[in-house]
């Protein structure tokens, strides 16, 4: 016998267009970015005959990363941006806890999603408060990679743009401790990005509320009852802050 | 010794008994060492024949001497002979014919005479540690001496990787508190000349440069001349085309290594360190590391004992012991994830058969009546 969940529930439009191109453009510069820039720490042996001036692959895998990086950082730039002019939901409130409440929704996130000790269901519309911290870790440590990668391109280019980074690398001691760190938070990136595939089959597996495909079409499904405690909150006696929820 | 500052370089080589057209040549010479326009070379020569050469001082502390051998070596005999050799130098304790007292009494003749006129320049690092204990000279700490002789000095050299940057006496642990000049002197200008050693023909040109426009010479973010240091060894490197190709030196002794390609994979510094070997290269330009069939280990760079092993392209990791790169970590640490995610994701399975089995989105049902 088929099994139906009773409890309505609404559709609501989470993730606007503009966050999700910035989503799936970001997705490819980081499996690009890393997967060059691991072939640049570690280039692989290749045993060719062929004249060094008839081959450029390893140039051209350095050609590519760079290249991604200024995708990278202009896509960074419009998400932040979009943190001011998106929707409620792609605020950069979700992503630094400021009020009682996101920090009560983290604690849960911890309790119920990630340690499992609690069973009641958490449904957050948009980024979890646990998810909006994380994410804002992530950026920090984009904005790491990004002076620390065109700190170090400063050196080979001639463009003024690169240079504009160049600080870093007498501020951490040189190019050597800059790439170290440049490559260490590829690894970063690897996990993070692990767990985030995980956590989104997670959600969706346990709560079935599309969160998976909420990143392709931006709708979310969430209990009726929910929507309207939240229109209540919303109407009501005015709260100071608009809840994430 | 500090007789003789008040003549010009051209005097001075003159009673050595170089010509004139000697003194142009090298002023010729010296001038694309330090990449002055064409143009400039004139601004050179009325320099030095005419500005009196401002008294120097060299002071060797935690250090090899191998600086002053590199200097004593650059292609061009004047620098040795006149620079450096005879007349130039005010104090130096390597090369002064002076010894004890009568050292150190040139030393503070020249510091009192020509204060706030001397150039100050230093081979090596000094100790911190235990109160300076670790090198002193006449009874004196080289801390009191720096700070001493950097009070009255017009601007600071720094010669090669130790005074630049600590070199391998300030690799940890750092027993003696080695300690770059730069970190001790924050008020006087500093040009780091980084290199264990330096080019000698990289020391003659920042020297000259100074003594010509009295003036320190464009710097860089950490101090060192731009006409050398803007550049990676890896710019100039030769086998470039080999590492854009790809073609790598898998081990020392396989074919790619006979046919010259790359020494990237072998731990060559040559993308991470600031330095002009590649272009000038030493020994009168015969050879450099790296031509030679070894990597570069980045002598010129802060910290580069540090960054080891040599030989390998990824530095061991900080704390991790010598064999664990960052590729290590990593790795290890995505296992752990990957195990913390199957732990998770059996955990959220057994939740799951809960859910379904008792509700409708986690709220137990009551009483059976769904
Ligand atoms: S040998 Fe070293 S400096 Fe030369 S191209 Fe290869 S990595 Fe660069």
């Amino acid at each position: 016998m088929a099994i139906v969940r009773s409890k309505p529930m609404q559709q609501i439009y989470v993730w606007e267009l503009p966050v999700r191109i910035y989503h799936w453009i970001n997705f490819v510069c980081i499996v690009v970015l890393a997967a060059t820039g691991y072939l640049v720490g570690s280039p692989v042996a290749l045993k060719s005959t062929a004249e060094a001036s008839n081959q450029y692959w390893f140039g051209t895998i350095r050609f590519v990363h760079f290249t991604c990086a200024y995708v990278f950082l202009f896509n960074f730039l419009f998400r932040l941006y979009w943190g001011f002019a998106g929707n409620e939901f792609a605020s950069w409130k979700n992503f630094i806890p400021h009020n009682r409440a996101q920090w009560k929704e983290l604690a849960d996130v911890l309790r119920i999603d990630i340690l499992q000790t609690r069973q009641e269901p958490l449904h957050s519309m948009g980024h979890n408060a646990l998810a909006g911290v994380t994410y804002f870790m992530m950026f920090l440590a984009f904005a790491f990679q990004v002076v620390t990668g065109f700190g170090m391109y400063a050196a080979m280019s001639t463009s003024w743009f690169p240079q504009l980074f160049a600080w870093i690398v007498p501020l951490m001691g040189g190019d050597f401790a800059v790439r170290q760190w440049h490559h260490m938070m590829m690894w970063f990136f690897i996990i993070v990005g692990v767990i985030h595939i995980h956590l989104v089959f997670y959600h969706d597996y346990v709560e079935g509320r599309g969160t998976t495909s909420s990143m392709v079409g931006g709708w979310k499904f969430i209990d009726v009852e929910r929507v309207i405690e939240r229109i209540h909150s919303e109407v009501g006696p005015r709260k100071k802050k608009s809840k994430s929820d | 010794m500090s007789s003789h500052t008040h003549r010009t370089l051209l005097e001075q080589m003159q009673e050595q008994g170089y010509s004139r057209r000697d003194f142009l040549k090298f002023c010729a010479w010296i001038s694309a060492m330090i990449g002055v326009e064409s143009t400039g070379v004139v601004s050179v020569v009325r320099a030095l024949e005419s500005k009196p050469r401002p008294p120097v001082v060299w002071f060797h502390f935690q250090e090899c001497t191998c600086c002053s051998e590199s200097f004593l070596r650059s292609s061009h005999p004047i620098v040795a002979d006149i620079v450096l050799d005879r007349i130039s130098l005010d104090y130096t304790e390597t090369l002064q014919a002076a010894a004890g007292h009568q050292a150190e009494q040139a030393l503070h003749d020249t510091m009192q005479k020509y204060r706030g006129e001397y150039i100050m320049t230093v081979e090596g690092s000094v100790p911190t540690k235990d109160g300076g204990v670790y090198c002193t000279i006449g009874g004196r700490t080289a801390l009191d001496i720096v700070k001493e002789a950097a009070e009255g000095a017009k601007a600071i050299i720094c010669w090669g990787s130790c005074a630049s940057n600590g070199c391998i006496q300030a690799a940890k642990p750092n027993p003696t508190g080695a300690t770059p000049i730069h970190k001790i002197i924050k008020d006087k200008p500093i040009i780091n000349v980084p290199g264990c050693p330096p080019i000698g023909e990289v020391m003659a040109g920042v020297i000259v440069h100074v003594l010509a426009f009295d003036r320190l010479p464009q710097l860089d973010g950490l101090g060192r001349p731009k006409a050398f240091y803007s550049k990676r060894v890896h710019d100039s490197c030769y086998r470039r085309p080999f590492y854009d190709a790809g073609l790598f030196v898998e081990t020392w002794d396989d074919e790619n290594a006979r046919k010259g390609y790359c020494l990237y994979k072998v731990g060559c510094r040559g993308p991470m360190t600031y330095n002009a070997c590649g272009i000038m290269r030493w020994n009168c330009g015969v050879s450099y590391p790296i031509q030679s069939g070894h990597g570069c280990i980045g002598c010129s760079e802060a910290a580069f004992w540090d960054n080891g092993p040599f030989y390998r392209h990824l530095a061991a990791f900080p704390g991790f012991g010598i064999e664990t790169t960052a590729d290590n970590i990593g790795t290890a640490a995505g296992i752990a994830t990957l195990g913390g995610m199957a732990a998770h994701a059996i955990s959220t399975n057994i939740r799951k058969r809960k859910l379904i089995a008792t509700t409708d989105g986690g709220v137990p049902k009551k009483g059976g009546d769904e």
